[in-house]
């Protein structure tokens, strides 16, 4: 099938490692507009890695990527900061800081040498903190947040970056199960309505199934890539369970303890 | 802000107006404006005062600058030039050139050219603590550790220096030590046709580094996704700091504490991350409180000075015990 067509973001013939350790080889998985996808595996996969690679964080040892079929190690610093946004699991957290400031930082890549915005700039920053719900928040310190509205404002940070590609590391680890479901629903909204190619990566593989498109499973060096349907019923992510105490259920989605024999 | 302007500029004036000779500030602006006046006043302040609080401002501008870049570069509020060792490596530069040299029996073949050699030797000392800083912090994320391990670069550099002046005959000796007091006076009015641009220099790099250092606020990979070149950023903070704070310590001695402080002051005065005020209001308000510890060194009016190294740690020891504090409150 040609994915090209219709995916953002394509891995050509992708291997990531560190020297002599492979993480996985010659990926050509793709991600598409207006597509919510959970990149879902154990610990260690290379999952953080396969996002900080697409995010130009990291080299591949192998092949390349491309959005919209130009090759991102093709492109300028400038280019892959107005194509790819990133939430990295970094704290943020300085001292008089403002949340206003921490969004209109994502407008960095537009601005003059000393950063000052313009009405478009500030237009774009209102907008992205009103799309996640922040307003109210914009002159507080963002060392004063909980850590779900932190998580939302590195999320309108991303938006005023103003990126058809949004790549999150583990945006929901830490946060407690109301918070959790807020990110997920928040983001699925913004591929949705906002057109945007959103990957993130997760071991919440409940919010994963109940609330995104696609899921690409990484497992043993390779990818098991679908729609959430095709995957559960492939019995494909019983694979995350191999050698655990933990089966997944197919029929009624749910992880639980294998019967004791 | 406008408020610190002035309180600067008021200062740099009555600066230029204290010291051994006190002259009333009429006398002084004849002296400046050399519209028709006592011909030694105009000398006096010609070749001691000017130079001396253009010395001042332009230091302690330089030092708080090379401060907070610091701090944000090295996500550590306890960064300074002092406190990480820059200064004292440039201090080992200053010594090696100016104690080493006459034990090798090379003396400089003139008096400029000895200027020029000190000012050299302070940049390469200072470079090589940078580098040595910056190879430690990608290894070892500890504030305290990088801390702990600055101070011992300063003990290090100190223990080679009493090595140097043990061996060193005691004209030498004697002329190291004036210089590690730290004097803002010493500065002569030629020389800063050196001080001047080269600080002016390091000052402009670091107004170009505001939007990077900004963007730094949030860490690397946020940085680097927004697009910035985070070796050329580091590369830039790195030569205005060698020029900064190397040819502060080479013209003026070691000054302790002040690059520390002031960005510390200035955050709680403005209540701002913002490298647009922070880093103006740094170079204002450092050299504002330079020219004042300047002033508090000559109080009471007498022929004695202060080393100026003395009064800036009674200003800069607070605010460094105050954040130590709160950091460890915080985490």
């Amino acid at each position: 099938m040609d994915y090209e067509r219709i995916n953002t973001v394509q891995l050509h013939g992708l291997t990531l490692g560190y020297g002599d350790r492979i993480l996985f080889a010659d990926a050509g998985i793709g991600f598409g507009w207006g597509e919510f996808t959970a990149l879902i595996g154990r610990n260690g996969t290379g999952k953080s890695t396969l996002l900080r690679t697409v995010a130009g964080l990291a080299r591949p040892l192998q092949g390349y990527i491309t959005v919209n079929g130009h090759r991102t190690d093709a492109m300028s610093r400038r280019e892959i900061a107005a194509t790819i946004a990133f939430v990295s699991t970094e704290e943020v957290k300085v001292e008089n800081l403002k949340v206003a400031d921490v969004v209109a930082l994502g407008r960095a890549p537009y601005t003059n040498w000393v950063g000052s915005l313009t009405d478009t700039d500030r237009a774009k920053v209102d907008r992205a903190l009103s799309l996640v719900g922040m307003q109210a928040f914009a002159r507080k310190g963002i060392g004063t947040l909980s850590d779900g509205e932190r998580q939302r404002v590195m999320i309108a940070r991303a938006l005023a970056q103003d990126t058809p590609i949004i790549l999150l590391d583990e945006p929901t680890a830490f946060l407690d199960l109301p918070n959790k479901y807020e990110i997920g629903l928040l983001l699925r909204r913004l591929a949705h309505d906002e057109g945007k190619c959103i990957v993130f990566s997760t071991h919440d593989l409940a919010i994963a199934l109940e609330l995104c498109d696609t899921i690409a499973l990484l497992e043993g060096g390779r990818f098991y890539y679908g729609t959430t349907d095709m995957l559960t019923e492939s019995g494909d992510l019983g694979r995350l369970f191999e050698d655990t105490p933990l089966t997944f259920d197919t029929a009624t989605r749910n992880v639980r303890l294998r019967d004791r024999a | 802000m406008p408020v610190a302007v002035v309180l600067t500029a008021l200062l740099l004036l009555a600066d230029m107006a204290v010291g051994s000779t006190p002259i009333p500030l009429k006398e002084l602006w004849r002296g400046l404006t050399g519209s028709g006046t006592d011909e030694s006043i105009r000398y006096i302040v010609l070749h001691f005062r000017i130079p001396k609080a253009v010395t001042a401002l332009l230091a302690g501008a330089a030092l708080s600058a090379v401060g907070l870049q610091m701090q944000t570069l090295f996500r550590n509020p306890l960064a300074g030039p002092y406190v990480l060792g820059v200064s004292s490596g440039a201090s080992l530069g200053v010594a090696l050139f100016t104690l080493g040299m006459p034990l090798l029996g090379i003396s400089a073949p003139s008096v400029w050219w000895g200027g020029i050699g000190t000012v050299g030797a302070a940049w390469t000392g200072a470079a090589v603590i940078l580098l040595i800083i910056m190879a430690v912090t990608t290894r070892i994320k500890d504030i305290m550790a990088v801390l702990i391990m600055g101070m011992m670069f300063g003990s290090a550099a100190t223990a080679i220096v009493e090595i140097l002046q043990y061996m060193s005959p005691e004209g030498a000796v004697k002329s190291y030590v004036v210089w590690t007091m730290g004097s803002l006076g010493g500065v002569m009015l030629s020389e800063l046709r050196i001080l001047v641009p080269v600080l002016a220099a390091g000052l402009a790099l670091s107004v170009s580094l505001i939007k990077p250092l900004n963007m730094l606020l949030l860490g690397e990979n946020y940085a680097r996704t927004m697009g910035l070149d985070i070796r050329a950023t580091r590369l830039r903070i790195f030569a205005s700091t060698i020029l900064l704070a190397g040819t502060v310590t080479a013209y003026c001695g070691p000054i302790s504490f002040l690059g520390l402080a002031v960005p510390h002051i200035v955050r709680m005065a403005f209540r701002e991350a913002d490298h647009r005020i922070l880093m103006p209001a740094s170079m204002v308000c450092g050299g504002g409180i330079l020219l004042l510890c300047d002033l508090a060194s000559q109080l009471p009016p007498s022929d004695m000075t202060l080393p100026i190294n003395t009064v800036s740690a009674f200003i800069g020891i607070p605010v460094v015990i105050a954040v130590i504090l709160r950091t460890r409150k915080n985490s």
